[in-house]
């Protein structure tokens, strides 16, 4: 398992364990360096194509908006798989649970369909916990089984989730007059919980910042909603740093070491009197909620859900991140939510954008009429084909990059440092200046 | 086990054994409801034949699918998430050739072999039923096998051969990586757009009948697809090539040792699974008309739930499997509204997973 396949040989990429610099230092060097390099390189080669500052800095926004959330699904995966070894592809279920719950709680008393009208943070405080408990549900049957029943288990579950949602039977359901539901395909309405944004920014004191903050957007050429959007972005990376943090204390916390001796061998961690159905009951439950946390903070931020939003392949998402990054690493997972954010995820449109914008490219409809056309020497239309199908050559692009990370490097990026499990740092012997022998 | 012991065992009953009483008596009470409703005629005859025999269908397909996976699955001992998008190859490749082959002079070349991504090569003017081109059909079937096997070899070259001994999550990751490739490989030449490509299925109405009629698309699906699961048991039970891959499902070390060369019969083993899931792919198209890119992996999940629930490794698991899981999504219908029939069908792998965490028929362990 690409999890624990560094345990032993103890190689640390990025030169980044060096003992004058603790490892958190280069790491943040290293993000910081990625996330700069990243946007001066996207911002020049929007402003060297013509993009408007306003769409470059959507653009930007959308990148860091889906990094974040990535990252959040990322690190709470980790937790999961990284840590534990439980390979929980149910990902986009537990999402579900949250999003929806939260949905219920928060809508309108009149809208259509219902909800209870109460303040968001009591959605996103339910959906959480809805989503942590419906994890201690899955896990009592699931984590009876196997490895790779308990994967399927999980997206069994995951899929019994949307397919519920989508049902006519959940969709419209009467209580005391009012329809409560699902609204089934169409989704249930709510409002975004991204609606803080503005709502913080109107509060007095903080009224007279908001208003700085628009101006200068206006200067710069920015609308305000790109205004709010950027704000709800930093939102979500103080989210991330905090499901880091949590991370971290949960990786060096006793509990931590246990997590990571089930990884390792469950047998002989249950042998020295740990716990582990106990441990693994409880580390389901947590990231199931911050799974579930995570989707309000996504999926929330619009104002509508659907089942679409919860398909399956939604959790492959987060795996393709997680493993860019390095499954074990909580610095990999939100690496590697970023490289995915903004290489594969909303790269590809931005320079379909520009090619479209700059070059005056044909769109054949179908890959005969593209093809045709080599054949009287004009390369033209088939290329203007493929940037019309990026969108369905992105995916090919992530599944053989997939592939190749699984045969060249299952480790990822990061996944392959070692982590000191003792309190205190065994590996580092002392130096033999004074030798009593 | 003598009178005590059995004694003991009733007075001191474990959870697990009471969960399974539940789930017994659960299921004695759907079937009592259910003969209470045929007799009351609250459920008309017809209807319950009609489930039955869509459950049988139903099966069928997932069976054919389930056979190929669960072969891969004991042998190289990792769940193919990629084997969904083998049947959506098959599906494709084989009609792309019966297109090709029947509807010469309907409609031009580039639409037929886009399967009328265009809109110019209608089923029906092309007349695409097995009847008016049987033909174009059997030949399609048998491209599709082609194909698939053909593909199947090459992941295996490709991918799966530099991860021989991997372990089967890092394999399992690796075949997601290899379905979406696929998927959107096959996206990216026929576009994403679901459409019907076949004509309105043939019927065949004899006075001698007592059911009105048959389907023939219908009755070539269940004829083929049993043809081929009664042969794949014949040859797991008859031919050297079928001992050698029992004996590898059992324990790949000791099969090695006695001589079983490995490579061969992993060969094999992506040859049968694959040409199974390209005909399954096939004829699923036939039978529904139907064909997107995401054909096979909506199916996927159904046939791991058949391969778990008889225990993976087991071939005839799967088959039993793939019949519970077939029927369950159309009998629960008459309890439950039409669109959680797959949900009734995953609650229930869930269930008999917790009580018999190896499946139905044991089945091997993968690591």
């Amino acid at each position: 398992m690409s999890a624990n396949a560094g345990a032993d040989d103890g190689e640390t990429p990025n030169g980044g364990d060096s003992p004058e610099q603790p490892r958190w230092r280069s790491d943040l060097q290293t993000l910081v360096g990625l996330l700069v390099a990243t946007y001066v390189g996207f911002g020049l080669l929007g402003l060297f194509t013509g993009v408007r500052p306003n769409s470059i800095a959507g653009f930007l926004q959308t990148v860091t908006f889906f990094a974040g959330v990535f990252a959040l699904l990322t690190l709470a995966v980790n937790l999961h798989w990284g840590y534990t070894g439980l390979f929980n592809i149910g990902v986009a279920g537990f999402m579900g649970v949250g999003v929806y719950t939260m949905a219920v709680l928060t809508a309108a008393p009149t809208a259509s369909p219902a909800g209870f009208g109460l303040p968001t943070f009591v959605g996103v405080i339910g959906g959480t916990i809805a989503a942590g408990l419906v994890g201690v549900v899955i896990a009592l049957p699931a984590l009876r089984v196997r490895a790779d029943y308990f994967a399927i288990i999980t997206l069994g579950f995951s899929e019994i989730v949307r397919l519920g949602v989508t049902s006519g039977a959940l969709r419209q359901i009467e209580l005391g007059g009012r329809v409560y539901g699902t609204g089934g395909g169409g989704g249930i309405g709510y409002q975004p919980v991204s609606s803080v944004v503005p709502w913080a920014l109107e509060l007095p004191g903080v009224s007279a910042v908001g208003d700085g903050l628009y101006a200068a957007a206006a200067f710069l050429g920015l609308s305000a909603s790109i205004v709010d959007r950027v704000l709800y972005a930093l939102v979500i990376i103080g989210f991330v740093l905090l499901f880091y943090l949590l991370l971290e204390r949960i990786a060096h916390s006793p509990f931590g070491r246990v997590l990571k001796a089930i990884r390792e061998d469950e047998t002989a961690a249950r042998s020295l009197g740990k716990n582990t159905r106990r441990a693994k009951l409880t580390v389901f439950a947590l990231g199931a909620a911050l799974m579930g946390l995570a989707g309000i903070l996504w999926i929330g931020s619009r104002s509508l859900a659907t089942p679409s939003s919860f398909v399956p392949v939604v959790t492959f998402y987060i795996f393709v991140a997680l493993i860019i990054g390095g499954s074990g690493s909580n610095t990999g997972s939100v690496v590697g939510a970023f490289v995915f954010a903004a290489f594969l995820w909303e790269g590809p449109r931005f320079v379909r954008t520009i090619l479209r914008r700059s070059l005056d490219l044909a769109s054949p409809p179908t890959v005969v009429d593209a093809v045709g056309h080599l054949a009287a020497l004009n390369p033209l239309p088939l290329f203007g084909y493929v940037v019309d199908s990026l969108d369905v050559l992105r995916w090919v692009a992530i599944g053989v990059l997939l592939v190749v990370l699984m045969v060249r490097r299952p480790e990822g990026l990061y996944g392959a440092r070692t982590d000191i499990a003792a309190a205190t740092d065994l590996s580092v012997r002392p130096t033999r200046g004074d030798d009593d022998e | 086990m003598n009178a005590d012991g059995l004694a003991a065992r009733f007075e001191n009953p474990t959870a697990e054994e009471l969960f399974g009483l539940a789930l017994l008596l659960g299921v004695a009470v759907l079937c009592l409801d259910l003969v209470r409703r045929v007799a009351t005629g609250e459920l008309a005859a017809a209807r319950l034949l009609g489930l039955i025999w869509n459950g049988l269908v139903d099966s069928l397909y997932i069976a054919l699918a389930a056979v190929g996976l669960s072969m891969t699955y004991s042998i190289l001992r990792f769940a193919n998430f990629a084997h969904g998008d083998l049947l959506t190859t098959g599906a494709f490749s084989g009609w792309t050739v019966a297109y090709l082959i029947g509807g010469i002079g309907a409609a031009d070349l580039g639409s037929r072999l886009l399967l009328d991504a265009d809109g110019g090569a209608q089923a029906g003017d092309l007349g695409m039923d097995v009847l008016a081109s049987p033909l174009a059909i059997v030949l399609g079937l048998i491209a599709a096998a082609v194909v698939t096997i053909a593909v199947s070899l090459a992941i295996d070259r490709l991918v799966y051969k530099r991860l021989r001994d991997a372990d089967g999550i890092t394999l399992l990751i690796a075949s997601v990586g290899i379905a979406l490739a696929l998927r959107y490989l096959i996206a990216f030449v026929y576009t994403q757009e679901a459409r019907g490509i076949v004509a309105a299925a043939p019927m065949w109405e004899p006075a001698w009948l007592p059911i009105g009629a048959i389907n023939l698309h219908e009755a070539t699906l269940v004829g083929s697809g049993l043809t081929l699961i009664v042969g794949v048991h014949l040859m797991l039970q008859y031919t050297k090539l079928g001992t050698s891959m029992r004996a590898m499902s059992d324990n790949r070390d000791l099969a090695q040792v006695t001589g079983i060369s490995t490579e061969r019969v992993i060969t094999a083993t992506w040859a049968i699974g694959g040409g199974l899931a390209g005909v399954a792919g096939y004829l699923i198209v036939l039978d529904q008309s139907q064909i997107t890119i995401n054909l096979g992996w909506f199916l996927l999940l159904l046939v791991f739930s058949a391969v778990i629930l008889g225990g993976i490794g087991s071939i005839y698991g799967a088959l039993a499997g793939s019949l519970i899981i077939g029927t369950t999504i159309n009998i629960s219908l008459i309890w439950i509204p039409a669109d959680l029939g797959n949900v009734a069908a995953f609650t229930l792998m869930i269930l008999v997973l917790v009580l018999k965490p190896d499946g139905l028929f044991g089945g091997v362990a993968t690591t």
